[in-house]
């Protein structure tokens, strides 16, 4: 099962060179082989299996706490303006 | 480190009765980092805080505190996001990013006392069994020249079995903490899923994650589990349960502790040298008293299969933030194995495939959870290997991310699990460390570290 | 050529707090990236946890719209890429929502006074809108673009990143602009009811988002089963109720006359240009885009108890539709007095209210009705029951039968002559005796002056 690394990588937001589209599609490809190995198994019904933890229900109270600063949230970033994060102009 | 000779808890009955300071302890480990940096264990060394802290702790253990870790330097895995010290997750992306903010685990270790002495190298983005794909050149077993520490906690598991420092944090999602702990000849725990707070640890797998420690003994060990385990508001994947007092298991015998040894992981595939040693340490354990029975556990041969897709598929998920806009730089510095796993993940939860890989996958895990289950109703704990072969030599298996994965075989079960395990020293062969792991049931942490000192105290 | 039209609405719930993190949710108009938090900044190895009040509200509001609401529920990563959604997915519900299948019925769109004002026979002509599924998710940040240094870029602000938000669902069961609207008014209306949002479309706590597709039928008998049309366009950026109807009804000619033409309209995603009054293409929309749903594995589902579920329906106040059949029915008002009246509940609160401190004076609830409809009473100022001190000032004292007055006035004084005689011989104190008595006598409710004349004149 050959993986369309290109369309794939598009959704993952990934550029990918040439180069790196073909080595990965064929390393990936022998993987792909191998986890298909679960199809050998039939599971029937079982459930499956998201939360290992059997916990449910766990929320906060509707409780306001403190922010960070305007600096604070915009310290690593490496294009702001006024206080705002700046990237190229999107669509 | 001249301080090797004693335990965490040793240091801190010195330290409290003044026979040296901490200022001096730390110093030494600081010195150790520099001598054997050739080892590639640290990314960043904080030389000048970690000094000025350990003056701080001096001056507070003058005052008469007694914190359970004052004074103890101790390294973190990069992989935890350290309030105002650089944490790069080993990977280019992260390169030049200083965090607003510090996990909650190591707010606990800090609270303890214990004193940050840099951030540890690992597996970028904690991808790898080795050591090896790190974005600043692997980090090397010091029991062999050239050979790899074990992954991806590599740089935590080196600094204490060289002797840098007396602790270090670690992650554990397929064997992270386990195999390079036995590769290093050091104790590691890898907890109960949600056992430790994963609040502020850069997530590989969200529900795989395991928030765990490397030591040289086991009751420091459970000291360390102390101090991090408990509930955490900000992470809502911790339990209520309470938090044992793990010292007390140290008290018990281990007569009538039934342990189980998994066929499926005795098998052929693991090193013949590697099953002799276990079977020595077996052996010895019933002459203690423990009770050992062959059991199975028999969806162990889907294990790899079914993580390697829930495994890539949460990965390229948490891996979506890194997008350079409000820190880090551009996504085309993610390494190739951190690409290959964003592309196998997005593939496998694609429209489309969702159903025929991860939803099959999330049934198998419910499927080996059950061979747990089972398995804990006959015996107590579960003795395996960690790794079906000793340390390769660096850059053995580079070209083959398969292989790679294939050596995951024998503890991606606890982790799809949730189930905790301690991997503990069992010797060397051919001057190459080599672990055993004890398993069980979720919250057995304190049977765990009673089983892994009798194990400690064979000697063998 | 069948409209058919569905609605997704977003409600921004007014919540303290943020959906999965404790930042205050009250960003409009603060300064930009002051209420982040590593959480909802999408910082490296945050997890959420979430808002117990936001599920209770979402909650709520499906039982408002007549849902089902599943025992079972969770979260589910949508992941996209998009520089306002720090995370790279947005937590949100896909497959277990929170609520199912319900509804909104509407007054028929047909004009028909009579129908409105005898609304007390239940109307024949009301249209169901079947609601799909109520659930929530979380806000993204705001983009706005412009120019820095020559260069065009995209500003982000987070304040409004992890706000939660409740998005509500319909199937295409609407088939004309009206019908939208008048469903638009009447989810508003219960969403502030229920007192979780503003709902206020300028403010952009309500976005509407219509999916609208004209079908050309084969049959014109409406008894035959007709496909849903094989493509839809989605309309965006229409923020105000003053253009709700008339973008629609742009985008509905605009695809008939494709339609006519024997072509297809384009399977995308406009936006609603206010100054040009026209739907603008915006972008081609993907037959479905490839949100690889996967369950939320940091936050643990919800599961209900018939008792949780029941406290929570305990804590929803009346709500329009009941109230509207009781104000009828107890008061004896009209539909169309009513519908003013409840339009907003804090005005059926004090109408209520009004009813309740002008009771012993038997003041008519209508004619407390009348006097808030037709006169701007401002509510903030005028307690009820001072509205009520001034409706028995100035009500219909004077229409008494001014003979009935002097007929009880004087008869007041012949039972009193002591009191008349001390009055006339200046002890004014008296007066109120004698005024009291009259209206004792009179037993209704009397101007004192016209009495103070009356016995003035004796």
């Amino acid at each position: 099962m050959k993986i369309d690394v290109k369309h794939v990588a598009k959704l993952a937001n990934l550029p990918l060179s040439g180069d790196e589209e073909e080595k990965f599609e064929r390393q990936l490809a022998s993987i792909i082989e191998y986890v298909e190995k679960l199809n050998e198994t039939d599971v029937g019904n079982v459930e499956e299996t998201s939360q290992i933890t059997g916990l449910e229900n766990v929320t906060r109270e509707d409780h306001p706490k403190p922010s960070l600063s305007q600096d604070e949230a915009l310290s690593n970033a490496k294009s702001k303006h006024n206080g705002l994060f700046k990237v190229k102009k999107v669509l | 480190m001249n301080y090797s000779a004693y335990t965490i808890q040793g240091l801190r009955e010195s330290l409290k009765k003044k026979h040296f300071s901490s200022e001096s302890v730390v110093k030494d480990c600081l010195r150790e980092i520099e001598d054997n940096k050739n080892l590639n264990a640290f990314i960043t060394v904080c030389e000048k805080e970690a000094v000025e802290k350990a003056k701080e702790a001096d001056k507070k253990i003058k005052e008469g505190a007694d914190l359970p870790l004052l004074g103890v330097p101790i390294s973190i895995k990069d992989m935890y996001l350290t309030k105002g010290i650089r944490t790069t997750a080993a990977s280019k992306v992260l390169d030049d990013y200083i965090p607003q903010y510090s996990a909650t685990a190591v707010k606990k270790l800090e609270n303890a006392g214990a004193i940050i002495l840099g951030k540890t190298n690992c597996d970028a983005w904690a991808h790898g069994s080795s050591g090896e794909n790190s974005d600043y050149g692997p980090t090397e077993n010091p029991y062999l020249k050239d050979y790899v520490p074990g992954g991806s906690s590599s740089g935590s598991a080196v600094s204490v079995a060289a002797n840098m420092c007396f602790a270090s944090t670690g992650t554990d999602t397929g064997g992270s903490i386990r195999l390079p702990a036995s590769f290093c000849n050091v104790v590691g725990l890898k907890p109960t899923y949600g056992r430790v707070s994963r609040y502020g640890v850069i997530a590989m797998a969200s529900s795989l994650d395991s928030i765990g420690h490397f030591t040289r003994y086991v009751e420091e060990s459970a000291l360390i589990l102390s101090i991090t385990a408990g509930k955490d508001p900000y992470d809502g994947t911790t339990p209520n349960e309470k938090v044992e007092d793990y010292s007390s298991y140290f008290k018990k015998n281990i007569k009538g502790i039934r342990i189980g040894m998994p066929k499926e992981y005795f098998s052929k595939g693991l090193d013949k040298r590697i099953k002799e040693k276990i079977e020595k340490e077996v052996r010895y354990l019933e002459s203690r008293g423990a009770k050992i029975e062959i059991i199975s556990l028999p969806h162990t041969e889907y294990a790899i299969a079914c993580y390697y897709i829930i495994l890539p598929a949460e990965v390229s998920s948490n891996l979506a933030r890194y997008d350079g806009i409000r820190y880090g730089s551009a996504r085309q510095n993610f390494g190739d194995e951190a690409k290959r796993r964003i592309i196998l993940g997005t593939y496998v939860l694609s429209s489309g495939y969702y159903d025929a890989y991860y939803k099959k996958a999330m049934k198998i895990r419910t499927l080996i959870k059950k061979d747990f289950d089972e398995a804990f109703k006959k015996v107590d704990v579960i003795i395996a290997p960690v790794s079906p072969t000793l340390p390769w030599k660096i850059g053995e298996k580079a070209d083959d991310p398969l292989a790679m994965y294939l050596t995951d075989i024998y503890t991606v079960t606890a982790n799809l699990a949730g189930i905790p395990g301690l991997s503990v020293p069992i010797g060397l062969v051919d001057g190459l460390p080599v672990g055993m792991q004890i398993l069980g049931p979720h919250f057995s942490e304190g049977r765990l570290f009673q089983v892994g000192k009798a194990v400690e105290e064979s000697g063998l | 050529m069948k409209p058919v039209i569905g609605l997704e609405v977003h409600i921004e719930l007014k919540t303290k707090s943020k959906m999965f993190c404790g930042c205050s949710a009250d960003y409009f108009g603060k300064k930009p990236n002051t209420h982040t938090c590593p959480v909802c900044l999408g910082l490296p190895g945050t997890l959420p946890v979430p808002n117990k009040t936001a599920i209770k509200w979402c909650v709520m509001l499906g039982m408002a719209l007549n849902c089902n609401i599943p025992l079972f529920s969770k979260f589910d990563r949508k992941n996209y890429f998009y520089p306002d959604l720090p995370k790279g997915y947005q937590i949100s519900q896909y497959d277990k929502p929170f609520a199912i299948n319900g509804y909104i019925d509407l007054n028929s769109q047909i004009s028909n006074s009579k129908s409105q004002i005898n609304s007390k026979f239940k109307n024949k002509n009301s249209k169901r809108i079947r609601i799909r599924r109520v659930h929530m998710e979380e806000d993204t940040g705001k983009l706005t673009h412009g120019s820095v240094s020559g260069e065009n870029v995209t500003l982000i602000d987070f304040n409004r990143s992890g706000v939660p938000l409740v998005e509500i669902v319909t199937e295409p069961d609407f088939d004309n602009a009206g019908d939208v609207k008048d469903y638009l008014q009447k989810l508003q209306q219960i969403v502030r009811y229920l007192g979780i949002s503003n709902a206020d479309m300028e403010k952009g706590d309500m976005r509407l988002e219509p999916n609208i597709s004209v079908l050309k039928l084969k049959s014109q008998n409406p008894k035959v089963k007709t496909e849903l049309p094989d493509y839809k366009v989605e309309v965006k950026n229409i923020n105000s109720f003053r253009f709700v109807e008339k973008a629609i009804e742009f985008e509905i000619k605009r695809q008939s006359e494709i339609l006519k033409k024997d072509e297809t309209p384009a399977q995308e995603t406009r936006g609603w240009n206010e100054a040009k009054q026209k739907t603008i293409m915006q972008r081609v929309k993907e037959e479905s885009s490839d949100y690889r749903y996967f369950p939320e594995p940091d936050i643990p589902p919800i599961r209900w108890t018939r008792k949780d579920l029941e406290n929570i329906k305990k804590q929803i106040p009346e709500l329009p539709n009941s109230k509207k059949e009781r104000f009828i029915k107890e008061y004896g008002l009209t539909g169309y007095d009513t519908q003013i009246l409840i339009r907003e509940k804090e005005t059926a609160d004090y109408f209520e209210g009004a009813v309740r401190a002008g009771s012993k004076d038997n003041i008519k609830p209508k004619t407390i009705a009348n006097l808030i409809i037709n006169k701007k009473i401002n509510m903030e100022e005028t307690l009820p029951s001072s509205l009520i001190k001034s409706i028995i000032k100035t009500s219909s004292y004077g229409k008494i039968n001014t003979d009935k007055i002097i007929k009880a006035v004087g008869e007041v004084l012949n039972e009193n002559p002591q009191a008349f005689k001390d009055y006339k011989d200046g002890k004014t104190q008296v007066l109120q005796f004698l005024v009291g008595n009259t209206i004792k006598k009179l037993k209704e409710r009397v101007d004192p002056k016209i009495i103070v004349e009356v016995i003035n004149k004796k």
